[in-house]
């Protein structure tokens, strides 16, 4: 192991300069939203008050509560299928269809969102339901339930399945079985699943867009159409603060999950 | 647990879910791409009546006609609009390989502790908005922003360059969004490398650089290959950088398909449009379908474990 050992000055270099070009604009933006000035390139001293403009930006503020409201109800639906998906993925190797299946599951992952809104609106078009609020909802279930599929399953291939066998041949029924031995082990998985899907459903604006009615602007159009008129302080608030949200609840995920590993390896005795 | 009612659900209501939401709208894309505008809502003809039984349906076939694919093919507009898309992919592609090779190379020989918070890294702007990241350039990119004012205090330029609105900034904001959708199937497959054969390559009299090319590399073609398809298939219909990045002279299809939908109300050429866009990248679509799925799965596991759900694994065996 001797190349491991030493760690090079051009690896060195290539990271740093990696890491350096994913953060710098995002610690660019973030540092700007707390600049006093108006005009975004010129420094004129800390101040909070673009933070203050954007709470009594109303349209904002409610774009914002549809947004949260699209991403909880989206990501929670998208967790149920997307598990629901993953144990038929990971667990029966053989039903008709399967191949179009996990073809469904796979293809949104890199369809090209304009493609994907399109069909999807013109569907809603088709059989006359109204657009608004819950076929955004509808939109970003289809799209985050594949990632969340994805999550799941990687989690269910690599465990243990002789606790799941163990508690089936002592009689366990099969329900009782996957909420107390199944849905406790991929948990960490889940919840990571859920996240990530209210994460893409807070950041989408194309399948939004297409699928959007009268009254439903989400935080991504409204930012979109401001942004599209020129640079605005305003706007670098609007995204610090999400960058915050996102970060935070990261952060607190990742040390939730990790505790929660741990209990439940130490209660079902097992080594995760 | 083969054949219990619960994985019975656990295939259904996934599978009705997609088949109405994900299948069914293409077949309706395919049906309007056949259509003619009409000035009427929905703005398109032939109306699908089924209360008109099977004279209904004859009249809603002889109706339908390959118009809108003959005003596709016969409009260079559109045609350029393709060939910038393709253009802007492979250059895209190309580049983040070149700029994420070295950055996955130096991930995957990082020492061990810290692989796991630099993977961490490289994962979370994949968290943060999209529309932000991009957003965050216009910032950096505009006439006095702060790239024209750090090019001008290093005397590289002499007057503000424009940046905006011009191919540079689409690459860039291209660049910048898909570069972890790179790093990340490139370092899963670096990773899995066994160093023992760099080794027995030095060992052997075999320079690092060329040890390099005729080891590394090639053993590293799945995760090349899979990382070109995550960022070429969705650049491929991107919307949102060319869009607020770039100029308006030649538009990528992505936006020509849009302004044909929202500005033009054309319903029936954007389906059009789009039906071609999926042809053009089924071929690409089934190749990543087929080989490298799996490498997604590493992708956002990441929050549980610090790890890439499939490399956690493989350390795992390892321990």
């Amino acid at each position: 192991m001797t190349t491991r050992g030493r760690f090079s000055l051009v690896n060195l270099t290539a990271l740093t300069l990696g890491l350096a070009f994913l953060y710098l604009p995002i610690a660019i933006l973030v540092i700007n939203s707390f600049n006093d000035s108006r005009l975004v390139t010129v420094w004129g001293g800390w101040s909070l008050r673009w933070y203050r403009a954007l709470m009594n930006d109303e349209a904002m503020l409610e774009a914002a509560s549809v947004s949260f409201r699209v991403a909880f109800l989206s990501a929670t639906a998208a967790t149920v299928l997307g598990t629901l998906a993953a144990l038929a993925l990971a667990r029966v190797a053989r039903f008709r269809g399967r191949l179009l299946f996990s073809g469904m599951i796979y293809a949104p992952l890199v369809m090209p969102e304009v493609i994907t809104g399109l069909s999807l609106l013109l569907l809603f078009v088709a059989v006359a339901i109204d657009r608004g609020f819950w076929t955004i909802v509808i939109a970003h279930t289809t799209l985050t339930l594949c990632f969340v599929a994805v999550v799941v399953q990687a989690r269910l291939v690599t465990f243990d399945r002789s606790l799941e066998e163990a508690a089936l041949d002592l009689g366990c029924p099969p329900l009782r079985t996957f909420l107390t031995v199944t849905l406790p082990l991929i948990w960490p998985a889940v919840a990571s699943g859920w996240m990530l899907a209210f994460a893409l459903s807070l950041d989408d604006l194309v399948l939004a867009s297409f699928v959007t009615g009268p009254g439903a602007t989400t935080l991504p159009i409204r930012i979109y159409s401001e942004v599209r008129l020129g640079v605005k302080p305003e706007i670098n608030a609007v995204c610090t603060i999400m960058i915050a949200v996102v970060a935070s609840v990261l952060v607190a995920a990742s040390l939730m999950t990790k505790r929660r590993q741990t209990r439940a390896a130490a209660a079902l005795g097992a080594r995760l | 647990m083969e054949k219990s009612w619960l994985n019975r659900v656990a295939i259904l209501a996934p599978y009705a879910w997609l088949v109405a939401f994900f299948l069914a709208p293409f077949l309706v894309v395919v049906k309007i791409s056949l259509s003619q505008t009409a000035i009427a809502q929905p703005p398109y003809l032939p109306v699908f009546d089924p209360a008109a039984g099977w004279e209904g349906l004859r009249e809603f076939f002889a109706a339908l006609s390959p118009d809108s694919y003959v005003s596709i093919a016969g409009d260079s507009l559109y045609l350029w609009s393709y060939l910038k898309s393709l253009m802007v992919a492979t250059f895209s592609t190309l580049i983040l390989l070149v700029l994420g090779y070295p950055v996955a190379y130096a991930l995957a020989r990082a020492p061990r502790r810290l692989q796991g918070v630099l993977v961490l890294l490289v994962v979370l702007p994949f968290w943060t908005s999209f529309l932000i990241r991009v957003y965050a350039w216009i910032n950096i990119l505009q006439h006095d922003g702060l790239l024209n004012q750090a090019l001008i205090a290093l005397r590289i330029l002499d007057a503000p360059v424009s940046w905006l609105a011009t191919d540079s900034a689409v690459y860039i904001g291209i660049v910048y969004s898909y570069f972890p959708f790179m790093v990340l199937p490139l370092y899963a497959a670096l990773e899995k490398m066994d160093e023992t054969l760099l080794e027995a390559a030095s060992d052997l009299g075999c320079p690092p650089w060329r040890a390099f090319l005729t080891v590394t590399v090639p053993l590293s073609v799945p995760g090349i290959l899979a990382g070109s398809l995550l960022c070429f298939i969705p650049i491929m219909g991107e919307f949102v950088i060319p869009d607020l990045l770039g100029s308006s002279s030649t538009a990528m299809i992505g936006q020509t398909l849009w302004l044909e939908f929202f500005g033009n109300r054309d319903w029936p050429v954007a389906s059009a449009l789009a039906v071609v866009l999926l042809v053009i990248l089924l071929t690409p679509i089934l190749i990543y379908r087929q080989r490298e799925a799996r490498v997604l799965e590493s992708m956002p596991g990441k929050v549980e474990t610090g790890f890439p759900s499939g490399i956690a694994t493989k350390k795992e065996q390892r321990a």
